[in-house]
Parts: C-alpha cells; structure tokens; sequence
C-alpha cells in the first residue's frame, strides 16, 4: 500500500526538448493518497497513457521524481515497485488454469503451497470465480479474463497499488456495469490505491472518487465528478465532460461591461476585481446546456435567439439556438414544451462561468 | 458494367492493404446522377446460413432521401441486413426491390451505392484527395468538377486542411472523415453506415453524429446506420428499426418507435438504460407489483381489464424526489452509480425487484448506501404477458 | 431457387477437380498400376500382385536405408527445433538491426539445393575447402569419402545450417506477434525467464511450430540432392538415403515396378508419420 507523489515530474521523448509542446508530460505535481479510487481521464494523445507508464515503472521520467511512500523509484522496474496491472485486452497465461493463473505471482515469489492455497479461493470467492478455478483460462469470457487478470494482483499481499488500462474495452455492454461495481467493491474492500486511465466519462465517474483530467500533457483539474460537471476549473473539462458539453462565448473586457458581440453583459463584481488587472489572451463566458434559462415568451431579463433545431434524444430534448452569430445549446427536461423560431434564454449568474485565458476565475476563493 | 484495365490496376494496385474482401472501398459507382430519388423495398428477406437464419421475414420500405437507423444488439442480424442491401450477399429468400425494379441477384458493383465501416478503411498509400477523389476518378469525371466535389466535400467534414497528408497521418476521427467523404462525394443513391463511429472517442462521436444528422438533411439518398446504441439511434433521428435475434421488431419515425414501443423487446432494446419491467396484478380497484407495492388504479390505467400485466417504467421517470403527489415510496438499496460527466444511471434493488435510475445531474453514491426512490403511478407502460403494448402514455410535448 | 445456385456452385469447382485429377490423383494411379505390374516392354507385363511390396520390405540394403532416414530426420529435427527457437530469441526485436538479422539469417534459404552440395562439397575438402584445410592443419582425420562418421556428421550440419533459419523465421514472427502487454504483466507477476518461455512465449509458438515440424520432417524425409553431391551416398552405403536407394532403383536399374512399390511405401510413411503428429498435437491441445 502506498502514497504516490509526482514532484515536478515531466517527460519527453525527443533528445532536446525546447519548447512546452516537446513534452509528453508538462511538468506537474500531484498527490495520489493511499487507499484512494482515481481515474485519469483524456482525450487520445493527452498523455495518460506515458503517465501510467511512468506510474507503473515501464518508462523512467526524464524530468522530476516519483515517491512512493517517500521513497524515489524512478528508476525502479515494476516488478520492484510491488504494482499490479490490468490492461486493456485481458492478459491471462493460456495453457493454464484459472487456479494456476492466481497463484503464478505467488510462486514466483516461493510462497508455501498451503498458503498459496488459501488465498488463491479467497480471492477466487471474492471475484466470483471459484467455480472456474479449475478451467484453463483460455477458455474463459472476456469478463472472466479480466477478473482473473485483476486477481493476479490481488492475490499478493503487499500489492502498493492496482493500475487499470482501459480494462472494460472488451466487456459485452450489458455486463459492464457489473463488473464496474465488482470495481467498486473490492476497492472498498482492500484499501488499494487504484488509478484507473479511460477516455470515457462514464468509466472515470463511475470508479473514482476523484478524477484527474488530462489535456496536453498537463493535469487540468483534479476534482470529483461533481466538481468537475459543477465548476469546470478549464475550458477543456468544461467541452470534455457532459454531454452535450459547456457552451463558451468569446467576449471582450470593456470597463465594467463583458462585450459579446453588440450585446454588453453585467460582469459579477468580485469577478471584476479579479480580472481587472489581469493580462488577458481571451475570456471566454461558458455555460452548460443543463443550466440555461429557457422561455417560450418575451423576458425582460432574458435575450431573444432563434432556434435552428431541436432534438428528442427520449429522456430530454437539446435545443441548439443562435446568440448573434454564436451556436449554442440548451437541455431541457422532456415534458418541457419547445419553442419554435424564437426562444427567450437566461443565463443564472451562478452557473456562468468566467474563462481567462481557458482557466476559471472563481469569485468567492479569496 | 465492366470495369477496364486501368480501373482493374487501380484496384490490384491498392489491393494488398486491405484485410479481407469485403473492405475494399466501395467506389465500384459508374454513372454519376444528380438528383436521385430511390426508394428500397425489402420483401419477406430471409437469409440463412448453414441452417442458422441469421435475419427471419423482414419486410421494410425505405422511402427515397430518409435517413434509417438499424437498431440492435451485436448479432442482431445488422451488418446481415446491410450486406443483403448493397448486393454483397444473396437472401435465401424474399427480394429486394430498389426504384421498382427487382434487384434481388444483381451484383454490388452494378449499384449505385457507397459503404462506411467500422474500421477506419482507406486507401494508405493515396493521399487524403485522392482517397476521396477515387470513386470520381472511376467515374471519369472531368479533373475540374474532381476537384470541386473534393473540395465541397472535404469542407463538409472539416478535412479540407489534411487533404495532401496520408490517411495513416490523421488521428482517428479524420481517418473515419476521410472514408465517410469517399463514400459521401459520388451522389450515391444509397449509403451504407455499419457502426462508423464505434472506435472513436465518445466526444468525436458526438461531434460526427451531429454532422452526419444535419449532412442527411440536404441529401436526396437513402441513408442506413446501423448501431447498437439508442442514444444514437435517437441524436440521428429520422427512421428506426428496431432488430432482434434476426427479427424487425419495429420500423418507424425514431421518436414514435422511441415512445410507442409496440413490444416489450422493443422498449427494452431501445432505451438506455433499459425501461424497467415490473410483474403487476391489475384488479378492478388497485394496481399490485411484487405483492408488497399497492397503489390506487387511476385513470391513467383504469382501462386495462383486470389480469396480469408487465408495467414498463422509464429509467428516468423514477426520482429521488417526488413528481407527482401520488408517487410510492420505495426503500432501496444502491448497487451501483454509474455517473456520465452530467447524468448518473442509478441502479437499486430491494427483495423484489431491481430498478434502474437515469438521473440528471451527478449523484455519487457508495455502494450498497439506503436510499429512498419514487416510482411514478402516472406514465406507464403496460404489456400483456405476450409482450404486447396495451397502453402507453400519453405525452405532454414533442411529437 | 436453392437447388438451381447449388448446381451452379458445382459446375465452379469443376476446374479444380480437373486440376487436382492431373496433378495428383493420375499421376498417384499410375504409379499403383506400374507397381502391381512386370513390365518388360511397352505390350509385354504380367500382373504380379503385391509381390514387388514383399520383396521391397524384404530388402536388407532397403531396411536400412529407410533406419539411416528416421535417424536423419531425428537427429536434424532434434537440433534445428531448440536452435532455432534459440535464435529466434535473441534477434532484435526492431530497428536496422532487426532487418540486417532478418536478411542475414534467411540467406541459406535462398540457395538451390544441388548449390549447398556443392558448397559443402568444396567446403570439407582438405585441399582447397576452408573446414577441411583447417581441420588437417589442426591435426583432425577427417575424410568424408573414407570415415562414415565424417560424412554423417558433415551432411547434419549442413543440413542445420541450410534449415535452422526457416524454424527462426517461423519463430520470429510466432514472437513478434505477443502483446507488449504480456510481458510488462509477467514483469509485474515476477515471472522468471525461464517462466516467461514457457508460459507466454512457447504457448504462442505452437502453431508455427507444428507447421516448422511438419514441414521439416516431409523435407528431410525426402532429402536427395545434398547428400548427393556431398558424398554421393557413401563411404560405402552409409550416407545413401531413401530417394537416393529410389532414384538408383527406377532410373539406374529401370526396376520400374519395385521402385512403383517403393514410392508408394515411401509416401504412405510420410503421410502416416505426418498424420499421427498432427492428430496428437491437436489432441493434446483439444485436452488443455
């Protein structure tokens, strides 16, 4: 078991990186607590998978530490950092059994039968496998070569943490959320740290307690899911998760007033403050779908849009409407009536999120 | 049609980087017409192999410039039905009938019709240009109108930056782009789509149904999109069809199959997560599921003779606050919360019964936590113990 | 309508039963009808029965040209396997390097038959060959035309030599197939090297294996050209393998009809030793 810190870690493969973008893995710092349930979330080619590498010691960082417990490990292989790991495609040793498979790290390290024994059916019992013991993995389902793969790390007693890789790939749909709950259990179970890489929301949220967004080569935001869907901290978070994503509009600063387009907007006084001064490159003002006003009559305080669409997606409907020259979209709940050519939109100050230079400013951290 | 010598090169030539067959490029298109304005008609279409029917029966008009969704589980009978469409397979029995004319033997390359795949299929070697100018260079179309069309098309799908680079070059969601464009710039009168978006991020998913949705809109062919998802099924709209186990369960306006399932198989298959089915006794005076839960007949249901019945009630008619004053409360224990970015799939159980949640919102939850849910009175489904929709309710927006 | 395709479906393959008709099946009947036969000329032949099989399988210089062939074929097959699953194991896995390996290690493949003879042949001459000329200075008899064991050993080796790289290519490519996830997992479980092989890589080997076996056995079973040019069979008869006793037997003597017996012995132990392989590994697998 074990706390891993990542202290001013970056990477890079090109012999001499010269600028940001040489790096795979921008410079970063970050906690993962013992016994935590994380998930490393991004698009393709954000960098979670050289992370995982680095994690899980297939790749030494060029830049920067890694502890476990305090401990440097930079340069140490995995079989010495006491990881297990589950990939995306199940890795089972095909000519042996499912028994056989759970005890191979045992006998590897020359633990005594009786106790390879033991904790092979405890395990077994606890992934539900126990009455596949006896059959050669090959011939096993997906799900159950994945089980068997995870148990490969369980089975060990001084396992410091799980890495997973994607491991739901190649599970049937409708089996999916039961081993995401098996997941779920046995980390409760054995106070493992547990880092799971994904590019899908679902598996990120539905897994961990905390999830650590990445977007070119950089940790964005590290934050619960509800965190993460409330108060994205980067524009990116903001377009990555929810479906549909945040809607952002570029505005200008002009004294008091956000400028979109020939529309002036009131900006939130202690934002103001904040901003003021600051050089900016862009703001942006987002919003998610979930939280803008809709009316279907005029409003003093909302603006007039045309809507171009409107879809039945069966549980809700999203309308897309046109600010000016700017597309966005709205969610609405499926008894909600939908208003045809003309709408009337708000948007709450509580859920109008300011952008400068693609990260949130927030009012009220001071 | 037969092709010539440079054409049979062309093909020889690109030939070794495909894998199998059957994913060669559709670009077989000769005549080039604008304006088409096909309808498909499958008559009882059976096709059985080594004594396994893999599709049973089907009987399906696809009325000229609609878009259809083939809705269905993996081997459902899709790509089946997809392949009996284009011509690359026989049906055992029934035809197929395209613009009046039978066209139930005829190859597929004496068709007008473009195909998508799964994988990302293109031509490595040829650049992006000359991956989407290829079924126009087939065409022997003049290099001035090639280049217009390229151009159009690549537009539309947002690859006009990459058209000199090599497909192997882009990342994925430009690679599926690429092929979407090749089979979208010929005026086909038929455009197959077998699951195009699955190897892709979800957000790039998002992103292409969209387009895809609004392309279709201005086009005068018969598109088919086959998928396994009924989120996409419902963000393409237009038509869907609804298969299982090789069987049509359903054929219609998305939004109508969507909301009246005439079937059970259809209400389960077409809703994610799936509509929950609980085992009622209907009597003259009250409603009874699992011989604990009771509740006032209303009018909603008062019509239903008395008798056994499957309710169906939506995942996200279910709340953890009441809607209605009549709502039952329901002590539950959480399997499970599956949390999407902005919505959240609760699945709970109690003794008799499991139910599944779709929740707007992020509500996390540890497993095995008591909760209390309200399962709605009003908006019910009922089924006959054959499967039959008896009653749907009624809507109170939209279609 | 389905009965109408299926005719038609008939009428396709027709084309490759002609084929095969011409180039197995004929050919294969008539050699059965020559060994059934005396022959003396074009219009005089007595059917003689199985008479020519009694007297082949009787044939002492026969017995034991057919006891030096199953020892060859072991014994190559016994070194080439190991050897080349071990070379196969420790060429780069990528890169220039892997490429240079790869053509380097292929070249004796690319060589005729009769040519390998020859090379050896003028390779283990103790007058001009680098092997034989070192070896003489060293102080070593070696004469493969007088020392039947010289020769025995010379023709193994060049058959390793000439072989050995078709098991490491199959190998190779049997390797190069595994998953990168495999070994960072066995990594992960302290998998030992030893462990390693025979729990990932072996496993993943088998099919091409069974295929290298199979194909190795047939060919060395039918060696001919080689040991030809190297020893010409001998010293004596100790080097005169099965085709060679053939090709003596129905080109030098013109004993049509034993030879016709001969081949059909010499073909049926191929196909029975090839099938029992086969069956029992596939069984073996079938089991696990």
């Amino acid at each position: 078991m074990a706390e891993i810190v990542l202290n001013a870690l970056a990477h890079t493969y090109s012999r001499k990186p010269n600028a940001p973008q040489d790096y795979a893995i921008r410079q970063m710092n970050q906690v993962w607590e013992q016994g935590g349930a994380y998930a490393l979330l991004g698009p393709s080619g954000c960098g979670k998978s050289t992370l995982l590498n680095i994690i899980s010691g297939l790749l030494e960082p060029s830049d920067g530490e890694i502890l476990f417990d305090g401990v440097k490990v930079n340069s140490l292989p995995p079989e010495e950092r006491n990881i297990a790991q589950v990939f995306q495609f199940p890795v089972i040793y095909d000519t042996m059994t499912v028994f056989d498979n759970l005890a191979f790290p045992l006998r590897n390290m020359k633990t005594p039968a009786h106790l390879i024994q033991s904790k092979v059916h405890e395990i077994a019992d606890i992934l539900e496998l126990s009455p596949l013991l006896h059959k050669k993995a090959k011939n096993l389902t997906a799900d159950e070569k994945q089980k068997v793969s995870m148990g490969r790390g369980l089975v060990r007693d001084n396992v410091s943490a799980i890495l997973f890789d994607e491991p739901l790939t190649v599970i049937d749909p409708q089996l999916k959320w039961k081993l995401r709950r098996k997941l779920k259990q046995i980390h409760d179970q054995f106070n493992i740290t547990m880092i799971y890489v994904t590019h899908d929301q679902l598996e990120a949220a539905t897994f961990a307690d905390k999830i650590a967004v990445m977007y070119e080569g950089q940790i964005v935001q590290f934050g619960s899911p509800h965190e993460l869907f409330e108060n994205p901290k980067h524009t990116f978070v903001g377009y990555f998760i929810g479906s549909p994503g945040m809607n952002f509009m570029n505005v200008q600063l002009e004294e008091q007033h956000f400028v979109f387009e020939d529309m002036k907007l009131k900006v939130p006084e202690k934002i103001l403050d904040k901003i003021q001064h600051l050089p900016y490159e862009s703001i942006k003002l987002g919003i998610r779908p979930e939280f803008v006003h809709v009316w279907d009559k005029k409003n003093d305080e909302a603006y007039e849009v045309d809507v171009i669409d409107s879809e039945d997606l069966g549980t809700y409907h999203i309308m897309t409407f046109k600010l000016r020259n700017q597309l966005l979209k709205a969610r609405l709940h499926e008894d909600q009536r939908i208003p045809k050519h003309k709408a009337w939109i708000s948007f709450p100050d509580q859920w109008l999120k300011v952008y400068v230079n693609e990260y949130l400013v927030e009012a009220d951290d001071e | 049609m037969k092709l010539n010598i440079k054409d049979r090169i062309f093909f020889l030539w690109h030939a070794p980087c495909f894998l199998y067959r059957d994913s060669y490029p559709v670009v077989i298109n000769i005549t080039i017409t604008m304006g088409v304005n096909m309808s498909l008609v499958l008559e009882n279409v059976t096709k059985i192999v080594e004594g396994q029917t893999w599709v049973s029966n089907i009987n399906m008009t696809l009325e000229p410039g609609s878009f259809n969704v083939l809705l269905g589980r993996t081997l459902a009978g899709k790509t089946t039905l997809m392949r009996l469409m284009a011509g690359l397979d026989k049906p055992s029995e029934g035809r197929i009938i395209m613009n009046g004319a039978d066209v139930t033997g005829k190859p597929v390359r004496e068709r007008n019709l473009s195909m998508v795949y799964q994988q990302f299929i293109n031509y490595p070697n040829l650049s992006v240009f000359e991956n989407i100018a290829s079924p126009l260079r087939l065409a022997r179309m003049s290099e001035k109108e090639i280049k217009e069309r390229v151009y159009e098309t690549a537009k539309m799908l947002r690859i006009e930056p990459f058209l000199n680079r090599l497909p192997l070059e882009l990342s994925g969601g430009q690679q599926q782009r690429t092929a979407m464009a090749r089979a979208l710039v010929k005026d086909a009168e038929l455009i197959l789509f077998d699951e195009p978006l699955v190897n892709l991020d979800y957000k790039l998913r998002e992103e292409l149904r969209e387009e895809l949705r609004s392309l279709f809109r201005q086009r005068n062919c018969i598109a088919v999109y086959a998928t396994t998802e009924p989120n996409e099924a419902l963000a393409l709209s237009g038509n869907t069809a609804v298969l299982h186990e090789g069987r049509l369960l359903q054929h219609g306006k998305t939004a109508e199959v969507y909301h009246r399932p005439t079937s059970i198989e259809t209400a389960v298959m077409f809703s994610e997560p799936p509509m929950n089915i609980v085992k009622s006794k209907v009597t003259e005076s009250e409603v009874t599921f699992d011989e604990t839960v009771h509740f006032q007949l209303n009018k909603d249901l008062n019509h239903l003779t008395p008798g056994m019945y499957n309710l169906g009630v939506r995942a996200s008619h279910i709340g953890l606050v009441p809607h209605a004053d009549d709502d039952l409360e329901l002590p539950v224990t959480v399997d499970l919360a599956e949390i999407s970015g902005s919505e959240t799939f609760l699945h709970v159980r109690n003794d008799h019964l499991s139910l599944v949640l779709h929740l707007p919102g992020v509500h996390e939850y540890a497993v095995d936590e008591k909760i209390t849910i309200y399962f709605p009175t009003h908006k019910l489904y009922a089924f006959d113990l054959q499967g039959q929709l008896i009653h749907a309710p009624a809507r109170i927006s939209g279609v | 309508m389905n009965k109408i395709e299926n005719n038609k479906a008939w009428f396709l393959v027709l084309p490759v039963f002609v084929l095969v008709a011409f180039s197995a099946i004929i050919p294969l009947m008539t050699v059965v009808n020559y060994s059934v036969q005396d022959v003396f000329d074009t219009n005089t032949r007595y059917f003689v029965g199985t008479e020519w099989f009694k007297a082949i399988l009787n044939d002492a210089a026969l017995q034991s040209a057919l006891m030096k062939q199953f020892m060859f074929s072991f014994t190559t097959l016994s070194i080439e396997i190991p050897l080349g699953i071990g070379i196969a194991l420790l060429m780069p896995k990528r890169g220039m390097a892997a490429s240079l390996c790869l053509v380097l290690i292929a070249l004796p493949l690319l060589i005729p038959l009769n040519v390998v003879g020859t090379i050896w042949q003028i390779f283990t001459r103790s007058d001009i060959g680098l092997m034989g000329w070192s070896l003489r200075e060293m102080g070593v008899a070696y004469n493969i035309s007088r020392n039947p064991v010289d020769a025995w050993a010379t023709i193994i080796l060049m058959d390793v030599w000439h072989w050995t790289p078709l098991i490491a290519l199959l190998c190779y490519s049997g390797l190069r197939s595994i998953p990168e996830a495999y070994y960072q997992a066995a990594r992960i479980d302290r998998a030992s090297r030893w462990a390693i092989f025979r729990y990932i890589q072996l496993p993943k080997l088998t099919n091409v294996l069974i295929i290298g076996i199979l194909l190795r056995f047939m060919d060395s079973f039918m060696i001919y050209a080689e040991p030809f040019v190297l020893t010409g069979g001998g010293p004596g008869s100790s080097t005169t393998f099965l085709s060679q006793a053939l090709t003596t037997m129905a080109i030098g003597q013109f004993d049509v009809g034993p030879a016709a017996a001969f081949s059909i012995i010499y073909f049926l132990i191929i196909l029975a030793v090839s099938w029992v392989f086969y069956t029992t590994i596939m069984n073996m697998q079938k089991e696990k």
